[in-house]
């Protein structure tokens, strides 16, 4: 089967999105653990910031990023008319 | 047969487990009742665990099926919450329910790797992973390798693979278990372990995917209920505020400072702590000194000591104004003497360890890397990170937890059942560092510094269960707790929270049930992933393909039930160190699977041998490492780069994708057939669909 220009677009779209999404991922947990002794002096709530961040902070962004590709997806197919129910 | 449409499904799962919810709490609502009536505590505990077996079992019975597709993927219907809080409990077992919070409380920040590397590898499985699983809808993760690369090899050690680390996990998971039904009913933990086998078979053995599926969904009602009403009632009492995750700053702050007086020897309470300390300094000095003896001793030294010992026992009993205390512990000492050197050599060096410990300052909760020096800080936080990334990526790729995916009815349902499971999982690992805050502040204010004579109740309770757990004696005699002087350990702070925090013991006896149903739900997924591959990969699509679906399913259940007994003898035997164990399983599925799935969807270009290589020579790096650093193997190789064994998949995982790439590069392109699937797992809706559908 023959792929469309718009599938292909469609693919390239999803991989920019999966990247964006997976190099926040990576700032987050990667990025502010690495420098976490630097940034101890910050509090947050009450918090240093690196405690807040490991314990707290990073799981809600995680929990944003997999609900933002859920439904940027879920547009994303419409747009292109990849999605399942017509 | 008229199915009802997927949302009176959706609407009909609503209502029975709003339903069963209300059951649960009216349930615990009931039995405190009974407990303000006088029924012993024992006989609570027995109704609470033996009903929230029954009731999983019940489920299993009642969701049987000779279906396949209901057994494999519990017929392809499960909505995305549903899917959702049943990945919730299948990812959460009892090293997450039981263990993770004392592990906060014991190491501090450093625990953390656990509760963002077991969160954060849901971005991995939703970014890369179960749309396109879902898209491919197959059984098993083997099947996706078989179909993608062709041939039976790869899918050979897919299986090879998926039950190795399966097991691994599996035999952590019904250690938990044993230990949870024989503290709570007084069991042997042989009897345990087999009563709780038991009922993890009722639910899988009848009903497979199906009923794991509805009993999951059962067990998380539990295990979030069970963890959350300690906590809050804990954070009402030390902060006023019923919402522990926002509260715990503020004690945070307070445990800091009282970390510092208890640091600072110009403090009253501070240089009683470092009384205590010396002692333990001493006594590690002694041990270290004993040690150097044996070597140059040998048995004979070893043999001076023990009649030493024996003289000193005599002299004492001679002696009719000795402490009858300082006679007992003698004779203590004397009943374990090590029999040879070698095991002396052993026993002194642990206590030259223990003791070690015990003479160091606290390290404050929230410092992360804490380290002597530049270099001991360094070490740490490389380990931190190789954890955390070989957690995130074993959270992606262990075949139990990808397996669910495939039940989804959409690639749409798929995508938003990742969020819920996500949300589902988070909500308890946000509340484990709250819980190891607030037990530490409670610890620290309220223990610390109480006399003797009056400690509260649950620490004589819980020291009479088991010495490793709790133990508080007064080493410096001046008859006041100091914080030197407790021992706790881990699996403690949530078993006994309930009873830290003053609540009745009906709550004690929820928690006993939600590790259970935490370790039960994690077993059941495992087990079922163990058969599956067993029956469906290797008889049914290697052996046999032409057997009928009867036989296959008869098959699969007693694999099911082989599996099972023969996991039950090995976690008998006591294999190790849980945390290990689990962490094991987390480096082998990164290692072997992760490189070979995702490139598989990722890059057209990864073909058979590619997939081959990449994933032999992954999981060997990772066990080789493994086997050559951890300590049961007895070869205790030097360290790479100071990684510690359980991150073993830091060096598994490149080798992993080195060996798809380079392999896939060196042979020829995947056929056209195997190009066009990759299309058809990328796309939700693609023309042409319908012959990818294989039957």
């Amino acid at each position: 089967m023959q792929l469309t220009p718009k599938h292909k677009q469609y693919w390239r779209k999803n991989l920019r999105l999966t990247a964006g999404l997976l190099a926040i991922w990576f700032g987050i947990t990667f990025g502010v653990t690495w420098f976490a002794r630097e940034l101890q002096a910050i509090t947050f709530f009450g918090f240093p910031f690196p405690y807040y961040m490991a314990a707290q902070g990073a799981l809600l962004v995680y929990v944003f990023l997999v609900g933002y590709y859920a439904y940027r997806m879920d547009k994303l197919d419409r747009e292109n008319g990849v999605q399942e129910d017509l | 047969m008229a199915t009802p449409s997927q949302s009176q499904f959706f609407s009909l799962l609503k209502r029975y487990y709003s339903l069963y919810t209300g059951g649960v709490i009216g349930f615990v609502v009931m039995l405190s009742i009974l407990e303000q009536m006088g029924v012993p505590n024992k006989i609570l505990g027995y109704i609470f665990l033996g009903v929230t077996v029954l009731l999983y079992a019940s489920i299993g019975i009642l969701s049987r099926t000779s279906d396949v597709t209901e057994y494999y993927v519990a017929g392809r219907r499960v909505p995305a919450l549903f899917n959702g809080m049943a990945t919730a409990a299948d990812w959460m077992s009892a090293a997450s329910f039981i263990g993770l919070a004392g592990t906060l409380y014991l190491s501090g920040y450093e625990g953390l790797a656990f509760v963002m590397g077991w969160t954060g590898g849901y971005c991995l499985v939703a970014l890369f992973l179960a749309p396109y699983l879902r898209k491919f809808g197959q059984f098993t993760i083997p099947d996706f390798l078989g179909t993608r690369y062709g041939g039976d090899f790869p899918r050979m050690i897919g299986v090879f693979a998926a039950i190795l680390c399966s097991f691994t996990y599996v035999i952590a998971q019904i250690y938990g278990l044993g230990l949870i039904v024989s503290r709570f009913t007084g069991l042997d933990f042989g009897v345990g372990v087999f009563v709780g086998l038991g009922s993890i078979l009722v639910c899988s053995f009848l009903g497979g995917m199906r009923a794991v599926t509805w009993t999951q969904v059962a067990q998380y009602v539990i295990l979030i209920v069970a963890y959350m009403i300690p906590v809050i009632w804990l954070s009402v009492k030390h902060t006023g505020n019923p919402v522990p995750q926002i509260a715990y700053g503020y004690v945070l702050e307070k445990v800091g400072a009282r970390e510092k007086v208890l640091n600072d020897p110009l403090t009253s309470e501070g240089a009683s702590e470092a009384e205590v300390r010396a002692v333990f300094k001493q006594q590690q000095t002694e041990a270290e000194q004993a040690l150097k003896a044996l070597e140059t001793g040998g048995e004979s030294y070893l043999a001076d000591e023990k009649n030493k010992l024996s003289v000193l026992i005599e002299t004492l009993k001679s002696n009719p104004n000795a402490d009858a205390e300082e006679i007992r512990a003698a004779e203590k000492r004397m009943a374990e003497f090590p029999v040879n050197a070698a095991a002396a050599t052993v026993a002194w060096r642990m206590q030259a360890e223990s003791n070690k410990v015990k003479a160091e300052p606290i390290t404050p909760h929230a410092e992360p890397f804490a380290g002597e020096d530049e270099e001991a800080r360094d070490k740490k936080r490389k380990n931190f990170l190789a954890l955390v990334l070989c957690l995130m990526v074993g959270t992606a790729a262990l075949p139990h937890i990808l397996m669910r995916f495939y039940t989804t009815t959409s690639v749409r349902e798929a995508r938003q059942s990742v969020f819920w499971s996500l949300l589902f999982i988070s909500l308890l690992y946000v509340t484990a560092p709250a819980l190891a805050v607030l037990a530490k502040y409670d610890i620290y204010t309220l223990l610390v510094g109480s006399s003797f004579s009056e400690l509260p109740s649950w620490v004589s309770a819980w020291a009479a269960v088991d010495k490793t757990l709790m133990s508080v004696t007064d080493i410096n005699k001046d008859g006041i707790v100091q914080l030197a002087e407790i021992t706790i350990g881990g699996d403690l702070i949530v078993l006994a929270m309930p009873e830290i925090a003053g609540l009745p013991y009906v709550v004690t006896a929820l928690v006993a049930a939600g590790g259970l149903a935490a370790a039960l739900s994690t077993a059941d997924g495992l087990m079922l992933t163990i058969a599956n591959a067993l029956s469906h990969d290797l008889y049914y699509k290697i052996i046999d393909p032409k057997a009928p679906t009867h036989r296959r399913l008869a098959i699969s259940k007693s694999l099911l039930v082989v599996v099972a007994v023969f996991a039950a003898y090995v976690t008998s035997l006591k294999p190790g160190d849980i945390l290990f164990l689990v962490g094991a399983a987390f480096s082998l599925a990164a290692s072997a699977f992760f490189p070979a799935l995702v490139l598989g969807i990722f890059w057209k270009r990864a073909n058979k041998w590619g997939a081959v290589i990449g994933m032999s020579a992954g999981l060997g790096t990772c066990m080789f490492y493994m086997y050559i650093t951890y300590p049961f193997f007895g070869i205790n190789a030097p360290l790479w780069w100071d990684i510690n064994p359980i991150s073993a998949g830091i060096f598994g995982m490149p080798v992993g994708i080195a060996g798809v790439i380079i392999g896939s590069l060196l042979t020829k392109a995947p056929s056209k057939e195997v190009q066009d699937l990759v299309d058809h797992v990328r796309y939700p809706r693609l023309a042409g669909d319908a012959e990818q559908r294989i039957p």
